[in-house]
């Protein structure tokens, strides 16, 4: 059968088509902009920008710049902010995971006393994001002897219910047939939870952990408060630290280069992870 | 809702609780429950000791005209930093939409800022405006307008308004285009074919049936322009010309950390703690509804 086309009398053709693109192409040049300008400033020398309007076109100073950010940067060499980060957003992300997963299949599956106390527990966590009650939590923090570590930077912002929400949701569209089976079958809880529950949560994990590590990532308030030693800053906090207090220029090519240096890897993730980072965006706000 | 099949005993699932109630118990719970306590208190000059003074640190913030005045910062900011961030990706929601091809490009190139921190955003717009290298003010200057944030309080706010949208478009570019192309053809087929021209179909048609999704977005931005903005607002004005851009959370930073007045700021995390429960009830009777709907 001839496949009818499905767009109808609603589609412009010709010179409306051509519009829309044209709206688009301007939208998409003025959300690139300023990335463009971060990156162009990334490979010029000092003067170029300093004596304005600076090139609106990449320099030849790439290699300079981004191997003089990396390894000496102005605090603290930026190859070290990099693996400060990585490691602050991938404890926020797996830690978050893991113990959301336990919590979750615990509340879902298991009938105990104090369980609604517990549930209600958990989810009041929801409303409360660490801005909020950042004085408390620093003393909390510092009694404990964890500033200036990696603890310190990733316990305060696992303690969310987001992701607990999210599996319990999930859990409760498992058949209940699947567990009927397995306690038919005599097998222990948790190796239902290994061997049918963990391999079924597979793509919403997946989904999870593209946001949850963006949002270690992009972090900046708290490891601004915690991390006071230039050798614990993550990258996002420590690009404001590279501005001179007083009246000099700030050395913008290595601040450029910083600022694409912090931006690439969640980048890379959403682009790269499209499918998963939307449906993890979508879950995450039902 | 309740699962029918459940497994029996009672300390394994304890077990499991057990990780997320300590660690929800030590930084959630506590410090919470210490902003509380410590609103209650003024601490003296040297911290040793603590004075009750039951409400005064809140009657004292209510009459104070700076926190006032940062109430309205709030939510002119808040305002503006929707109205900008959800206006811009509904523009390029409905031409996206419009297109049968090639919308999925759009989509990768238009997600982009997603991934970049507040904090991130902040630098390349502070940038961008400098008052001596930046591009942008560079050429204002050219067509005669002296821009210096630094000191017009107006251009100071625009700034970290625009800087706090840009990076929220893409959030609500997908839900628009999700929301768009949830909408069935045939009712704005019918209505082209009534003879409705594109304005008055998206005016009568579109956009009323986009209501859930601009509803949804409305809260969720609030909440952002509130609680998420505070790297933007560091890295470009640090609150400043004058406070003119010194948001509720700004506030409790410069005055539990930089002043070091615990009870106000205590006090102020209390009045944040409230606006965020009222918005989180907000957003979960709306879920409901579009549940149900």
């Amino acid at each position: 059968m001839a496949r009818i086309p499905d767009e109808g009398m609603v589609e412009k053709r010709g010179i409306g088509h051509y519009f829309t693109h044209v709206g688009l192409i301007i939208g998409v040049l003025v959300i690139f902009f300023p990335i463009w300008l971060a990156f162009v400033a990334s490979t010029v020398t000092q003067s170029d920008i300093i004596s304005p309007p600076m090139p609106l076109w990449p320099g030849d100073q790439f290699l300079t710049n981004y191997s003089k950010a990396l390894t000496s940067g102005i605090n603290a060499p930026v190859a070290l902010m990099l693996m400060n980060s990585l490691i602050m957003a991938m404890g926020i992300a797996l830690g978050k995971i893991l113990i959301s997963l336990l919590s979750a299949f615990a509340i879902v599956y298991f009938k105990f006393p104090g369980r609604r106390l517990f549930f209600w527990l958990i989810f009041l966590t929801l409303m409360l994001p660490v801005e909020v009650r950042i004085v408390p939590t620093y003393e909390v923090v510092a009694g404990f002897g964890m500033l200036n570590s990696y603890s310190g930077l990733i316990f305060p912002l696992i303690a969310s219910a987001t992701a607990t929400f999210l599996f319990r949701q999930f859990f409760m569209t498992v058949p209940d047939e699947l567990a009927e089976a397995a306690r038919v079958d005599g097998a222990r809880p948790m190796r239902f939870f290994w061997d049918i529950l963990l391999p079924m949560s597979r793509t919403n994990i997946a989904a999870l952990f593209v946001i949850l590590f963006i949002y270690g990532w992009n972090q900046y308030l708290w490891p601004l408060l915690i991390t006071t030693d230039p050798s614990m800053n993550t990258i996002v906090m420590g690009i404001k630290q590279m501005f001179p207090s007083g009246d000099d220029y700030a050395d913008w090519p290595v601040i450029m280069a910083t600022s694409i240096l912090a931006m690439l890897p969640p980048v890379i993730v959403v682009v790269s992870m499209q499918r998963l980072f939307i449906r993890g965006l979508v879950d995450s706000e039902k | 809702m309740e699962k029918r099949v459940t497994f029996k005993g009672w300390l394994l699932p304890m077990c499991l609780l057990m990780p997320q109630i300590i660690i929800t118990a030590v930084f959630f719970f506590y410090p919470a429950g210490q902003a509380i306590y410590q609103s209650l208190f003024i601490p003296d000059p040297f911290g040793l000791s603590m004075r009750w003074v039951g409400l005064g640190n809140f009657e004292y913030l209510l009459g104070d005209p700076y926190y006032r005045a940062s109430f309205v910062t709030t939510a002119v900011f808040s305002l503006l930093v929707t109205v900008t961030s959800m206006g811009f990706a509904l523009y390029l929601a409905v031409l996206a939409d419009r297109l049968i091809k090639g919308s999925g490009v759009y989509r990768t190139l238009l997600i982009w800022p997603y991934a970049v921190a507040p904090a991130v955003a902040g630098v390349l717009w502070l940038f961008m405006f400098n008052t001596r290298v930046g591009v942008v003010s560079w050429y204002l200057g050219l067509l005669g307008y002296d821009w210096n944030h630094v000191l017009n309080e107006a251009e100071a706010m625009g700034l970290v308004v625009v800087a706090s949208s840009w990076g929220r478009v893409s959030y609500n570019f997908l839900f628009f285009l999700a929301g768009l192309q949830a909408i069935p053809k045939s009712v704005i087929e019918a209505a082209a074919i009534d003879g409705a021209r594109f304005w008055t179909r998206f005016r009568t048609i579109v956009f009323p049936l986009l209501s859930p999704t601009t509803f949804f977005l409305l809260v969720v931005n609030i909440v952002y322009a509130f609680f998420e903005t505070f790297g933007v607002i560091h890295t470009i004005t640090s609150g400043g010309p004058q406070q003119a851009t010194t948001i509720l959370v700004y506030k409790v930073f410069s005055d539990g950390f930089v002043s070091q007045d615990l009870g106000s700021s205590a006090a102020q995390s209390v009045i944040l703690l409230v606006i965020v429960g009222a918005l989180t009830i907000v957003q979960f009777k709306f879920i409901e509804r579009r549940v149900h709907y």
